[in-house]
């Protein structure tokens, strides 16, 4: 069965700098000195710290549990000691730290429990569900949004398509295309298994057609299930965009504000397949991940299969360090990677770390807007980017927001053609920013006022009652007098 | 190293072509129908042009040295000698040199930096500056010639030509070489009662009007080659091909409609075509895209407008030529077009509201093929 595929509008093909990393295997990287385990790595609340400083840990310990329904929970990637569990630097580029707790590993590298196996299909659906949150497995495509709360969706919506995305649209990375061609029994036993958990009826694995050994890889291994269904798709940025999946598939768009499951859809990378096969059928949690180190300027480009919490310093030093200094250090890929700091560590969702020269940014200086509109051709939601700008540029957010800014993926396309080399993304990011907080001061202001009049309610009332207290008494002392004289009046009457 | 943590937002890497790099290859696409032009008409043509040309260079400096910002940046985006070069090919190719130093001067003056700059003007400032100077100077921008090509016995040479440029032609010399363009030919013609067959008599051959051998402006008389640079344009991805093709679909259609109601009255789609400024104007002129619209059906919109107003100046109208008003009045309504011709965004429909979802999907419902 050949499946009909829908264009997606707009859409860009920037260079994919892929082969210095695709075809060499994925190697393992020594353990470090120290690793600093980020207690929230994912979208949500961050876990909550269960060791204590000093305490030795065993390698998939559990070390913060998950706290209220939309977090996951963290576990030790290695055997040691717990140092401190204070803030340190986070893989974002406010370089605001969070909350790590740190590992020194006794180099044992020792378990907590001996594998063993389950059989995944004698599970229930919610025991899936269970052990996918208790193994800590976010998105590993990068948004890091817990999956089983995504896999819950499905007891809520009838879901009848699994999409597993593995189109690694993305300029320089190929962890997900070794991970498919390395791994793909193991990918394919997790995309059954989150079938079975979501009772869906079919699964549709994307790959774009730059990955050819990963799409005969997986193909092979989905023999065995012919629910499971591997669609070659085309090679085109933002691809991996999840809204550009599904249309790419099902030729049906998300409306704003709805999620993939009222479509009927489910969508999971192919490294939290790959995660959901060791968590359920070993019993293993999310400790590890495929990292694409790569970028001109590094000396040894590798993908790399990294302990959660490990440098990025450290995992750099792996790959024979700098061949020159980077212009640019980035956690994902180039097109919607962000700028880290040297110190953060590797977390559950980065799936790269690329050190770019200025060569390969290639960013002239910034000039006018002559209106040429490739930014509105390239836009793959169909925005048009310079009319955003420049209602931005003159403080008009309103005209922006009209203009579809809250649509924006920040996928980079429009940024990426513009011959005048506008930051138009980081034109769109603050603008959201700065719609967000406004409608925080917003919001202030109204609960403020809210209290305001309550308060000046509750000093009326005061008030009020107060005069009707004295009232009332005044009227029953003349009511006791007027008692007393009449019944004086009655006796001296009588 | 500081600002490798710069918390810049993507994209991180970048295409590689710039404002420059654009401009430069609109100016490679218009070599072959400029340097056929300086054959065609000889040294003054070729003065023309260095004069135009030169005079946009310094009207640009100058301006943005008055804003406090730096000439070479400005005129390294080389936009400023397209808009000289694009005005020295629609003027009379033995126009005395003023008439470029003036033309140059209120192209980037008034038509560009007075709006602000690159990217801020409304309207083309080629065509402004050539309207401005058909109004003011009617005669010198009427004045035609036959084609008097380098290479023939007779044509003026180097040291002739720069007399004709900056003193002035002859009379004597004028009478010789002057000549009607089809356009302005057919106009009086037709105006007078000829019948068109007897009109375009020994005035128009097809093949002739392709390569673009007789009287017209600088260098928008060869259609071939100012195709052949459009097309190379297209193929560079530098101009999309909705302009130009609505443009041109749109002049064709209508020509043809008239032709046919009216034969001996109106002209053919082929005359409409091939003469005049609708080839340079379609392909170079209408496609700035500083003045026309940004979205792909605004700009079909926009072309079909084009076509129309071109058509109907040049049939209708007190002028035998019609592209500079036809483009101009069409850039006066881009800002209304971008505004209500926008692209639908995703998961919205055309008015913005989100789309619904319509029942509970089953899988078969997508059809396998």
């Amino acid at each position: 069965m050949i499946l009909r595929l829908f264009r997606i509008r707009g859409g860009v093909h920037p260079p994919e700098h892929k082969h210095p990393t695709a075809s060499r295997p994925i190697e393992a990287c020594p353990l470090p000195a120290r690793l600093y385990v980020p207690l929230q790595q994912h979208i949500g609340a961050p876990a909550e710290p269960v060791v204590q400083v000093g305490e030795k840990v065993l390698k998939g310990q559990l070390i913060g549990h998950a706290q209220g329904p939309v977090s996951a929970p963290v576990h030790a990637p290695t055997s040691g000691t717990v140092t401190t569990i204070a803030p340190h630097a986070a893989p974002h580029p406010s370089g605001l730290p969070v909350v790590c707790v740190t590992i020194e590993p006794d180099g044992e590298d020792r378990w907590e429990s001996a594998p063993a196996e389950t059989d995944p299909f004698l599970l229930t659906p919610r025991e899936i569900g269970e052990r996918v949150a208790a193994a800590g497995i976010v998105g590993m495509g990068g948004a890091a949004f817990p999956s089983a709360v995504k896999l819950g969706a499905a007891t809520r919506t009838p879901i009848h398509t699994l999409i597993i995305n593995g189109g690694e649209c993305e300029p320089y990375l190929t962890c997900d295309d070794r991970l498919m061609r390395e791994r793909a029994v193991e990918v394919i036993d997790g995309v059954r298994i989150m079938l079975h958990g979501t009772q869906a009826t079919r699964a549709l694995i994307a790959i774009e057609e730059n990955k050819p050994s990963a799409i005969r890889e997986l193909k092979r291994a989905a023999r065995i299930d012919e629910r499971v269904m591997v669609v070659r798709i085309p090679a085109l940025y933002p691809m991996g965009s999840e809204k550009h999946m599904i249309q790419t598939l099902t030729g049906r768009e998300l409306p704003p504000g709805r999620l993939p499951a009222d479509l009927g859809l489910i969508v999971h990378n192919v490294a939290t397949a790959f995660a959901v096969h060791r968590a359920v059928r070993f019993g293993r949690p999310l400790i590890s991940r495929i990292v694409t180190v790569g970028g001109g300027a590094l000396r040894e480009p590798r993908n790399r299969e990294v302990l959660i919490g490990t440098p990025i310093e450290d995992l750099v030093e792996c790959c024979g360090g700098f061949a020159e200094e980077p212009a640019r250090l980035l956690m994902g890929g180039p097109m919607m990677g962000q700028v880290i700091p040297w110190n953060a560590p590797v977390v559950k969702g980065t799936s790269g770390v690329i050190a770019l020269t200025r060569e390969e940014i290639h960013i002239g200086e910034t000039r006018a807007c002559i209106r040429c509109g490739r930014c509105v051709s390239a836009c793959p939601v169909g925005l048009m980017p310079l009319e955003m700008a420049s209602r931005i540029r003159a403080d008009q957010f309103d005209g922006a927001v009209d203009h579809g800014l809250n649509d924006c993926i920040s996928c980079g396309s429009c940024a990426f053609v513009c011959p005048a080399s506008i930051p138009l993304v980081q034109f769109f990011n603050f603008a959201k920013g700065e719609l967000v907080a406004r409608k925080t001061a917003q919001d202030k202001s109204q609960v403020l006022k809210l209290m305001a009049e309550q308060r000046q309610a509750r000093l009326e009332r005061e008030a009020r009652e107060k005069a009707e207290a004295a009232a009332r008494k005044k009227a029953e002392r003349e009511a006791a007098k007027r008692a007393e004289q009449e019944a004086a009046a009655r006796e001296t009457g009588t | 190293m500081s600002d490798v943590y710069s918390p810049v937002a993507g994209p991180h890497t970048h295409a590689t072509a710039g404002v420059g790099g654009i401009m430069l290859q609109v100016m490679l696409a218009l070599v072959p129908a400029t340097l056929f032009g300086i054959w065609l008409y000889g040294w003054p043509a070729l003065n023309l042009f260095v004069v135009t040309l030169s005079t946009c260079a310094i009207a640009e400096a100058l301006s943005v040295r008055i804003g406090g910002r730096s000439a070479a940046a400005a005129l390294g985006d080389g936009s400023a000698l397209l808009t000289g070069w694009l005005l020295a090919m629609t003027l009379p190719p033995w126009a005395p040199w003023w008439i470029g130093v003036v033309g140059g001067l209120f192209a980037v003056m008034v038509g560009k930096q007075v709006f602000g700059g690159i990217g801020q003007n409304l309207f083309n400032p080629a065509m402004l500056a050539r309207v401005v100077l058909l109004i003011a100077f009617p005669l010198e921008l009427t004045t035609w010639i036959a084609p008097q090509p380098l290479t023939q016995t007779g044509s003026p040479g180097f040291v002739e030509g720069l007399a004709i440029t900056f003193t002035g032609v002859t009379p004597e010399r004028l009478d010789a070489v002057s000549s009607a363009t089809l356009l302005g030919h057919l106009k009086t013609e037709i105006g007078r009662g000829t019948q068109l067959t007897a009109a375009l008599d020994g005035w128009y051959e097809p093949s002739q009007a392709w390569f673009g051998h007789m009287a017209g402006s600088f260098a928008e008389t060869s259609a071939l080659l100012i195709l052949l640079g459009g097309l190379y344009l297209m193929v560079r991805r530098i101009i999309d091909w909705q302009i130009p093709a609505a443009m041109l679909g749109t002049l064709a259609l209508l020509a043809s409609l008239m032709h046919m109601i009216a034969p001996e009255r109106y002209a053919d789609a082929g005359v409409h075509l091939l003469s005049g400024g609708v080839m340079l104007g379609a392909f170079f002129i209408a496609t700035d895209p500083v003045t026309s619209p940004s979205t792909l059906r605004g700009r079909l919109l926009f072309g079909a407008g084009c076509g129309l107003l071109v058509y109907v100046i040049r049939s209708f109208g007190g002028y035998p030529e019609g592209v500079a008003f036809a483009v101009l009045l069409m850039n006066a309504v881009t800002p209304l077009i971008d505004h209500y011709v926008r692209p639908r965004i995703y998961g919205r429909d055309i008015h913005g509201r989100p789309r619904t979802i319509a029942s509970k999907p089953k899988p078969d419902a997508e059809k396998p093929s």
